[in-house]
């Protein structure tokens, strides 16, 4: 899809304005956090499990050539076939040539985000092969034309209203006066719907949630058993998978495994979790004739060995979003791209280019909740940190920034000149701020515009520290280092 | 050059490997070990308190659980389920030797075809090949005996597990799998398809509201059997 991240202010600015969407984020906000905190006090291995699955994908990326390599031999040992793309051009390209041999009319597909980064929906559709979403979230905003909002739950901005004139837009051959008022009604609808879909279609294309290299299998994760329908019944089962997916083995997929749904819906274990394994054996009475791996590069190579290498160890859970007050006020639409929050922020300028989402890493209060939830303990504020600096250098973003920047670091440099400025900073917002707090500040409206700004009422800590007002005896070693 | 060389070829340059050798392989030793991570003590019980866990892990996740003493009582428990949903006699099993020799016609008037899910199945019976009482999953393994589809299309699933073959934790179900792949001649496989489920199908994506039975079955009811021999839930 087209990124709109260059427009994140803008966007932004909408999704405030945005009542159904607010009201789902508020429900978000309390929800997720409050089940993920459950579920993780209830397993008192959470925090060791959390460690090794963060030492699992470390030795997987160090060693990812080779494991790509073992991987692609168990998968063509089980009769599959094995893809590599290094663009997402290339990926189009193998899913469309193998869909045509196939003589595909239909495609079922499952919730994948990498189907989403590569537009594989469009482009089949312009070669004449009908894409279809089954995950019910997926399918809705496909009907809406709409890019995911989430990454676990893909409508999450939508109202039932909003959906219920979805339905009675697309679904046309059903009475149009049937009451579709209750989220039941509207499941109903779309499980009849997809259920002819899921029984006529050619190829099921799934993304992976994991490969294991142990066995040339792929992991399917889902609540609602599409995936599995999606991989079981179509001729052909293609998978698309981004290369840093490899796990190792049987065991480290299952470590992963134990703290994936807890982090991103709370749940001890999603319902279905589905092991492929190649195409159906000669005896079976089904599953598909040919399996294909389409494995993608797009940019992940690159990110090998640079400042954003352990973003490579996310597994897509979603809780840095559901714990990130910024996409709590903002939804996942005003990011632009396929991925969103905080590991969206730091993944989207490693693969559409900093230039483009050069607002996203600057769209964080650096509040540290990301990386405390993190099941993979990726650092994402170091890393946001990272892309600011190299937009400094690159003197991307705002004149008015980087001026301010500059003068601050020219003052940092400089303890005495910086402590004078301070002072007389202090005691002249002390004087003019007579209530206590400002209500404007000159060059500041876009924090006094929302709310007041405390006014200083004493001086600086490092005077007060001198008088002695501040600290206790313990404290003398300090003040005498601060004064060399 | 292919898409594959050229992700290998610049994996290696970034991680400063010359080539791929066979021995000294770190990834290769690793695969090997099949080394066990932390596994949490929960499901580490004996027997009796293992299947209450199990019992207690799924009924959590909104699935019912029965406890029979002999598979023979498969038949009755399932018309009983049948009858208390009011749902038609009808049944298709999975294709296992155990499940097809039951009595069906003798106890019950149960009308019973075998085979895959077509999609107009409203009720499947097929044999786990075991469960995982840290959360009070299901593992169901591909094979000519237990096709895939039974445990998805169908609205209502019905599942016959040896209290014998519920484990403690996930990786005792992969040592098995292990040990049935050597044992078969085809070491490091895995049949095609294996499942782990956890209570029914569910979905939360209109406005956060749980919803059970989003493509998968709406209702999972699971039949504990004691002393169920363990090769006819393999066979």
């Amino acid at each position: 899809m087209d990124a709109t991240s260059l427009n994140f202010k803008n966007n932004a600015r909408g999704a405030i304005a945005d009542d159904p969407l607010q009201k789902a984020l508020a429900k978000l906000a309390v929800g997720f956090p409050l089940k993920r905190a459950q579920a993780a006090a209830r397993l008192p291995e959470f925090e060791g499990l959390r460690d090794q699955a963060r030492d699992i994908k470390n030795h997987v990326l160090e060693n990812l050539d080779l494991y790509l390599e073992a991987y692609e031999e168990k998968v063509i040992a089980s009769g599959g076939h094995v893809h590599w793309c290094a663009t997402a051009a290339d990926a189009r390209e193998t899913i469309l040539k193998i869909c045509q041999d196939a003589g595909a009319k239909t495609v079922t597909k499952s919730k994948s985000m990498i189907s989403e980064e590569i537009a594989v929906n469009g482009f089949l559709e312009d070669n004449g092969i009908e894409p279809i979403e089954t995950d019910l979230g997926e399918y809705i905003i496909q009907l809406r034309k709409e890019p995911p909002s989430h990454i676990i739950a893909p409508a999450i901005h939508l109202s039932k209203e909003q959906v219920a004139e979805t339905f009675r837009n697309a679904h046309i051959d059903l009475a149009a006066n049937r009451p579709l008022e209750e989220p039941r009604a509207l499941l109903e609808e779309a499980r009849g719907k997809l259920r002819e879909k899921f029984l006529r279609a050619d190829v099921g294309l799934t993304g992976a949630n994991m490969l294991i290299a142990e066995t040339g299998t792929n992991v399917l994760v889902t609540n609602e058993g599409n995936a599995d329908l999606t991989n079981n019944l179509p001729r052909v089962h293609v998978v698309i998978a981004s290369i840093e997916k490899i796990v190792p083995t049987l065991e480290d997929a299952t470590t992963i495994l134990r703290v994936l749904a807890r982090s991103a819906t709370g749940q001890e274990i999603s319902v279905y979790t589905t092991f492929c394994t190649g195409p159906r054996r000669p005896d079976d009475l089904d599953g598909p004739e040919e399996y294909h791996v389409v494995l993608l590069d797009n940019g992940r190579t690159d990110m090998i060995g640079s400042e954003f290498h352990e973003m490579l160890r996310c597994i897509r859970c979603g809780a840095c979003l559901n714990h990130c007050p910024i996409y709590k006020s903002i939804g996942g639409h005003a990011y632009g791209w396929v991925y969103s929050g905080p590991m969206g922020a730091v993944l989207i300028p490693n693969l559409i280019g900093m230039e483009d989402a050069q607002h996203l890493p600057n769209a964080s209060t650096l509040c540290g909740k990301c990386e405390s939830v993190c099941p993979m303990r990726i650092p994402l504020p170091k890393m946001l940190r990272k892309w600011r600096e190299r937009q400094y250098r690159a003197e991307i973003g705002s004149k008015q920034v980087r001026w301010a920047l500059h003068a601050w670091a020219w003052l940092a440099k400089r303890p005495k000149v910086y402590r004078y400025v301070m002072s007389l900073g202090i005691a002249m917002m002390g004087q003019f701020g007579g209530a206590g707090r400002f209500k404007s500040v000159p060059f500041a409206g876009g924090w006094t515009s929302k709310r007041d700004l405390a006014a200083p009422t004493g001086d600086t800590f490092i005077s007060q520290y001198h008088k002695g007002a501040r600290g206790d005896q313990s404290g003398e070693l300090i003040r005498r280092k601060i004064m060399r | 050059m292919s898409g594959r060389d050229q992700i290998l070829g610049k994996l290696r340059s970034k991680l400063g490997r010359a080539s791929t050798t066979v021995s000294e392989n770190a990834a290769l030793n690793h695969m090997q070990a099949h080394q066990k991570n932390l596994i949490p003590a929960r499901g580490d019980l004996p027997k009796a308190q293992r299947v209450a866990l199990f019992k207690q892990e799924a009924e959590k996740v909104n699935a019912t659980v029965s406890e029979l003493s002999h598979f023979g009582d498969v038949p009755n428990a399932v018309a009983d389920y049948l009858r208390q949903h009011q749902l038609p006699a009808a049944i298709k099993i999975a294709p296992h030797p155990g499940l097809k020799n039951l009595r069906w016609a003798e106890d019950t008037s149960i009308e019973v075809l075998d085979g895959r899910a077509n999609g107009d199945d409203p009720v499947s019976v097929s044999v786990a090949l075991g469960g995982v009482a840290e959360t009070g999953t299901i593992v169901m393994a591909s094979g000519p005996d237990t096709p895939t589809s039974l445990n998805f299309l169908p609205l209502d699933h019905i599942v016959v597990v040896s209290a014998d073959d519920i484990a403690g934790n996930y990786e005792a179900v992969w040592e098995r799998l292990r040990a049935q792949a050597d044992a078969a001649g085809r070491p490091g496989t895995l049949p095609r398809t294996v499942n782990w489920i956890t209570g029914p199908s569910r979905t939360a994506d209109i406005e956060q509201t749980l919803l059970l039975g989003a493509h998968g079955p709406q209702r999972l009811h699971i039949l504990i059997v004691d002393g169920l021999e363990t090769t006819a839930a393999d066979a």
